[in-house]
């Protein structure tokens, strides 16, 4: 078996308190396969339904029993039938122990008495009543199932559901209980969410195998050390590193690669045709305006060569490290594994920096040969959990160079207009306090639960467009637009609120800048927020809208009187991109149903007018697309007919497509946008 | 509070005022103005008696390592050395006893070179011989150096706008009353012209500075002269001398540090709520200096290379241009994708930066952090009114202990940020802490891992005793750095760096003994106080005779081990089975290719040989083994 192949079986829950979510369960459940497809190919998934209709799994067969819990897949390597089995997940209702041993049963089939890596992934909302077990009480079937899953070093995470205000019952409580005395025996992870964004995040979804980053003594002094393994805490997951396509390799050679070399070749100034190899190049570096070189053989000799070790400088008073000096991703020094007096001393020494407010000072070199040395801070990391050891996390602080003492000027000596006045503080403080995301016992948007909405998207999209190749970027996802922007039910509670920092500060865009230039600058409008206001349901829009947009003087609509000043007057009201958007779209299909209705050229002045008025906004606004892609729909349709007269006068006109020329996102050339209209009448004859 | 949008009452000293930080010089011009008179080349004496430097000698090594703090720091700033009181003349003027120091092919005023440094640190040499030293004002002559001198740095410093480039002009003399040897009207019309001159300069933008050097026995008389030549009165005459001495030492002793200039990073629209949208700009203060770019070089020519990059076809070799389409592998099939589709998915957020809500401080862990912090700080170029709304939440954020929670839609890495307001902190050397808001980046859960779970015991986890914890709050008690603060450690890998790189540049012989000082205190650590507590602590945990026991350990180990001991009976019985065959006779028959891959392992095992490998490897390493 591969060095960290994993065999995960998800356990799914699709009993009724869970229907809310079946949503979010599959879509993680699905960015787990998808993450796998991508790197992890060999790595075996199943998936067994608990709380089904119907019953379907070898125990039921064998030994009866175990009913409403159904394998829909093996365990098997990924592939399209993994994802394809989460697809349609039915709604049900019942026990969560019985799935547990399910798919331990599952691992024991499969893989017998063999080592590897095996985790079950429950995802549970743990409120029905579990049945009392053949022999025994519920816990000693606890014990019996968490004996069998250390025996066969199997790893359980549990993710427990509870929408928040769910009363709490004697059922859920047992069922916390058994759950939790799973953790306590060692063998499992419980976490408890509340949101279905979190559940999003609740799930490993990429397996990394935990490497150190240093095993060795944290020296307190020369005769005390401590022994210590350092692992990272947080490291960025990247968005994969896309290889470039070629198209060059010929249709009928399958086993082509697509991939394309970047080469480097490294030419002198003064002859530009000859090639410098590799080992003829040296390093030079700056001194002043001139440039010294260097020889790595040289450099080696001399430069700084610190020993490998972490040596502790000393302790200081929390307050003197600044978090917003914090410089890197974070790492984890455990006690050496085994190492009872280790964890006692670093257990002691973290208890004590809790209690005195106090941090350590640590000087790091990770590896022998190492060329610089890092210089960080401890801080505790108290344990609340009984099993797990007590260890200290570790940040990269910043040296003297590293910080740059830029002079700003001070708040108190802003001019009065700048100053708040205390109605406006007021409504800045009403602002802080009621826009609370952790309101006592509960916290919403946690780091830890939070998944990163980019990477959901593009794996759901890779798996799309594996499918359809043309397929367009999806929309953000509901739970996911939790995460970037704020929860339309909590602004809708705080209306009030809201509108009172609206009227309170008055915010005026400078005259002097260019209007549309702003516009571009202060707000990404994109696809991403058309496809929202389509896709948003219309109640949440509206309130969405009226918040933003206290209804003014009705110009809503393009009307038949005076279309052009209709539309000017909707983009005027720029404040949004959703209302450029619908202006565009209004615009486009007024001028459409125009054109058709037309007979013998009554309505082309019209007609002429709103496409100027319609092509000048799109690049003002920089939407070239949008104008493009409707001459071109609209001119394909109505080519053939009396309208082709009514392109003669566009093209008099030189109301083409927008070029690049006129808007850097057009995807048209000059050329291009001047030949249109020759070029498809040619095509047509 | 109404707002004059129209800016009808705005004039221009209020748009000065508000622009009043961001108007920063970006660029300094300096003119070192040496006295060269004799009095500068007399050795100074203290008590001792011991052998003393001249103030001459003083200034040209503080000016020397000055420059070579610049050239890494500020290498685009510009310089020009200037002496006066000399025999002979050099400058455009043509005015006696002022000489304009250069080498090569450098401007008189221009970036300091390598050459200049090496050439001005040993000018003492040859001063003498080449531009002399004598008194300027004399009784007799009608000449006055110092208006002079004072006329030829201010002719240097012509170039450049005042607006962009800070210029000023630095005295270094030990003669408090330069015009001292001379009476009468000619003593006082020359003070008068003087002082003018200098005005002139100061009126002109130039800033005018005196470093003085006075010996032990008289103190340097500021109000002689200088203090009307400056430009002070009263109690700044007193508190002058101590600051300017103070700078002298700072000249010589400075960190080498690339100074950054202040420069936003970007301009970005924070939408408080969806109609309260104001303007913030970002900086960055705390970024990992690197030790700057490389470029290559032909190391025969030692010109400059230029990279070329070129893109070819792996299955075809033919050379493409830049592809457009990028390529996922996904369940063993090609899935493309756009350029623009990419950068489509990444825009997952239709504003710069959103805010989402508040929390309180502490749901800000230690452990929440990927990257160095930004700083934000508010504008009002685009939207006026964003300072008040910023300054507004700003104090509420302070006062009612909160962060606020934000979503920043960088279009590279969109990612959750928590906005910590800053206080602003002061010291009496200016400003410690700017006020603003610093904009730390939050991990995803992906991104959050849990090593200290991975080595789970069984049962309870080993706790400290309450005893054991009071010992080790002894022990921070003892090893306490009381002013800790992260500027105090220059990087020895980039000091390192620097010194190298100078000692080549100008060709010195001995690479520079950069003291590391991010070393633990030996000395402190080995206090008595420090010691005792750290046996105490020790002892706690880890019992009497932990040192003793961990030595038997390691003595045990190395013995009978565990695993040492398993590993020889392995060797054991592979010895057993290699032995039942002839190995030397099976390798010169050629038999060997026919034996399994176990029994030529035993064999391996039992020589302890590695036993990786194909089989051929196995049959060459038992051959290469038998010496066949």
């Amino acid at each position: 078996m591969a060095r960290n192949r994993e065999v995960v079986i998800l356990l799914l829950d699709v009993g009724p308190s869970m229907h809310g979510v079946l949503q979010e369960v599959k879509n993680i459940c699905l960015t787990l396969v998808h993450k796998k497809l991508v790197y992890n190919r060999s790595d075996e998934v199943g998936i067994v339904l608990f709380g089904t209709k119907g019953t379907c799994n070898e125990l039921a067969k064998e030994l009866g029993g175990y009913k409403h819990v159904t394998v829909t897949r093996d365990i098997k390597v990924v592939d399209e039938g993994t994802a394809q089995a989460l697809q349609n997940l039915p709604l049900g209702s019942a026990p969560v122990l019985d799935s547990i041993v399910v798919g331990l049963d599952m691992v024991m089939r499969k893989f017998g008495n063999t080592k590897g890596k095996r985790r079950l992934c429950l995802i549970t909302g743990a409120q029905d009543l579990l049945r009392d077990p053949p022999e025994g009480t519920k816990e000693e079937q606890v014990d019996t199932i968490a004996d069998m899953l250390k025996k066969h070093s199997i790893k359980l995470e549990c993710i427990i559901f509870r929408e928040p205000g769910v009363h709490h019952n004697a059922v859920m409580e047992e069922n916390d209980r058994l759950l939790y005395q799973f953790r306590n025996r060692s063998v499992a992870k419980v976490v408890q969410v509340d949101s279905p964004t979190s559940l999003l995040g609740a799930l490993k979804t990429r397996n990394v195998l935990p490497v150190t980053v240093f095993r060795g003594d944290l020296e307190v002094s020369s005769n005390f050390k401590i022994k210590v393994w350092v692992y990272k805490k947080t490291a960025e997951e990247k968005f994969p590193t896309l290889k470039k396509y070629s198209d060059m390799a010929p249709p009928s050679d399958k086993f082509a690669s697509h991939e394309v070399k970047v080469d480097y070749e490294y030419k002198s100034v003064v002859e530009p045709d000859k090639v410098v190899p590799p080992d003829q190049r040296i390093k030079g570096y700056l001194y002043g305006p001139q440039v010294v070189p260097v020889s790595t053989a040289e450099w080696e000799a001399v430069k700084f060569k610190p020993e490998k070790g972490v040596k502790l400088l000393g302790f200081t008073d929390r307050s003197n490290v600044p978090r917003h000096h914090f410089m890197k991703d974070v790492c984890l020094f455990i006690p050496e594994p085994g190492n009872i007096k280790a964890a006692l001393a670093v257990s002691a020494i973290a208890r004590a920096m809790h209690q005195m407010n106090k941090v350590a000072i640590v000087r790091c070199v990770w590896r022998q040969g190492q060329g610089n040395v890092a210089l960080g801070v401890l801080t505790p990391n108290i344990s609340s959990v009984n099993n797990v050891q007590d260890s200290f996390y570790f940040n990269v602080l910043p040296f003297a160079e590293d910080i740059r003492e830029f002079q700003f000027r001070s708040f108190s000596s802003l001019p009065s207009s700048s100053q708040p006045t205390e109605e406006q503080q007021e409504a800045a403080d009403n602002l802080v306090k009621m826009l609370d995301l952790a309101p006592p016992g509960r916290e919403v948007l946690k780091p830890e639960f939070t998944p990163n909405p980019m990477l959901e998207r593009f794996y759901s999209y890779l798996d799309l467009k594996s499918k359809q190749p043309d397929a367009n970027v999806p929309p953000l996802e509901r739970s996911l637009r939790r995460i970037t922007e704020p929860d339309p039910d909590v602004i809708g509670q705080q209306t009030q609120l809201i509108q009172n920092l609206g009227k309170a500060f008055e915010l005026k865009e400078n005259p002097k800048k260019k209007k549309a230039r702003t516009q571009d600058i202060l707000a990404y409008a994109g696809a991403g927020d058309q496809a929202k206001s389509v896709e948003e349901p219309s109640v949440e829009k509206d309130r969405l809208l009226e918040n933003t947009h206290p209804p003014t003087e009705n110009v809503g609509a393009i009307r038949d009187s005076n279309p052009v000043q209709d539309f000017e007057a909707m983009l005027a009201k720029r404040s949004s991109s959703t209302w450029v958007q619908k202006a565009i779209e209004d615009m486009q299909n007024y001028t459409a149903a125009l054109l058709q209705k037309s007979r013998d050229g009554s309505n082309y002045q019209k007609a002429l007018e709103c496409f100027a008025a319609l092509r000048k906004a799109c690049i003002i606004e920089q939407e070239p697309q949008e104008f493009n892609e409707f001459l071109t729909k609209i001119y394909e349709r109505l080519k053939e007919g009396d309208a082709a007269k009514f392109f003669q006068l566009l093209s008099s006109k030189n109301i083409s497509l927008i070029s690049k020329e006129e808007a850097p996102d057009s995807d048209v050339t000059e050329d291009m946008a001047k030949s249109f209209f020759l070029k498809r009448e040619k095509a047509s004859q | 509070m109404d707002l004059d949008p129209e800016g009808i009452f705005r004039d221009d000293s209020d748009e000065d005022e508000d622009n009043v930080q961001e108007r920063e010089a970006n660029k300094e011009m300096v003119v070192y103005l040496v006295d060269a008179s004799p009095k500068m080349f007399t050795p100074a004496t203290t008590q001792d008696n011991e052998k003393q430097d001249t103030h001459f000698h003083t200034i040209v090594s503080c000016i020397t390592e000055s420059l070579k703090t610049q050239i890494i720091g500020r290498s685009y700033d510009e310089v020009a050395i200037c002496f006066l009181n000399t025999k002979e003349k050099k400058n455009l003027q043509d005015s006696a006893g002022v000489y304009v120091y250069n080498v090569g092919d450098r401007e008189e005023l221009d970036r300091p070179t390598a050459k200049l440094i090496k050439d001005f640190s040993s000018i003492e040499d040859s001063f003498m011989s080449t531009i002399g030293s004598r008194y300027g004002i004399t009784s007799g002559s009608r000449e006055n150096t110092l208006y002079n001198a004072l006329w030829v740095a201010q002719a240097l410093l012509r170039k450049g706008s005042v607006k962009t480039v800070s210029k000023r002009i630095l005295i270094f003399t030990n003669e408090d009353d330069p015009f001292g040897t001379i009476t009468g009207a000619v003593k006082t019309d020359m003070i008068r012209t003087t002082v003018q001159r200098a005005k002139d300069a100061q009126d002109l933008g130039l800033s005018i500075e005196l470093l003085p050097l006075s010996r032990p026995d008289e103190q340097f008389d500021m109000s002689l002269f200088y203090a009307d030549l400056i430009g002070l009165d009263g109690d700044e005459i007193t508190e002058y001398l101590p600051s300017a001495g103070v700078r002298l030492e700072d000249m010589t002793n400075q960190l080498r540090k690339r100074i950054m200039k202040k420069r936003r990073v970007k301009t970005l629209s924070f939408a408080i709520t969806n109609d309260v949208c104001i303007e913030v700009n970002t900086y960055a203060l705390v970024r990992p200096t690197t030790p700057g770019t490389i470029t290559w070089l032909d190391s025969l020519s030692n010109l400059p290379l230029k990279a070329e990059r070129s893109f070819i076809c792996n299955d075809t070799g033919a050379l493409l241009q830049d592809a457009q389409t990028r390529f996922q592998m996904y369940n063993d099939t090609i899935v493309k994708f756009s350029v623009h589709e990419l950068s489509e998915v990444k825009r997952v957020a239709s504003h710069h930066l959103r805010l989402l809500g508040f929390k309180p401080l502490d749901c800000l862990k230690d452990y929440h952090n990927l990257r160095p912090s930004t700083f934000i700080y508010p504008s009002d170029q685009r939207i006026f009114g964003s300072t008040c709304v910023f300054v507004a939440l700003h104090s509420s954020m302070l006062r009612l202990g909160r962060f606020a929670l934000a979503f920043y839609g960088n279009p590279t890495r969109p990612q959750l940020v928590a906005l910590v307001a800053q206080e602003e902190v002061t010291s009496s050397g200016g400003q410690f802490e700017p006020p603003g808001m610093h904009m730390i980046y939050l991990p995803y859960s992906d991104d959050i891992r849990y090593p200290e779970e991975v080595h789970v015991t069984y049962d309870d986890a080993p706790r400290a005793t309450d005893e054991q914890i009071k010992k080790a709050s002894n022990l921070f008690k003892r090893i306490d750095l009381k002013n800790f603060s992260a500027c105090q450690f220059a990087n020895p890998a980039l000091q390192r760096h620097y010194g190298i790189l100078e000692a080549l540049a100008l060709g010195e012989d001995e690479m520079p003994d950069i003291k590391d000082e991010t070393l633990p205190d030996e000395e402190g650590l080995s206090r008595p106080g420090v010691v005792k507590a750290i046996e105490e602590f020790k002892t706690s945990v880890y019992g009497e005779n932990y040192d003793q026991e961990e030595a038997e350990a390691a003595a045990g180990k190395a013995s009978r081990g565990d695993a040492s001991k398993k590993r020889k009976e392995i060797t054991d019985a592979a010895a057993q089975i290699s032995a039942a065959y002839d190995w030397a006779e099976l390798a010169d028959n050629g038999k060997l290719k026919q034996m399994t891959a176990a029994e030529l392992k035993s064999y391996l095992t039992a020589h302890d040989l590695p036993v990786s490998g194909k089989k051929e490897v196995l049959v060459s390493r038992i051959l290469t083994h038998l010496g066949k």
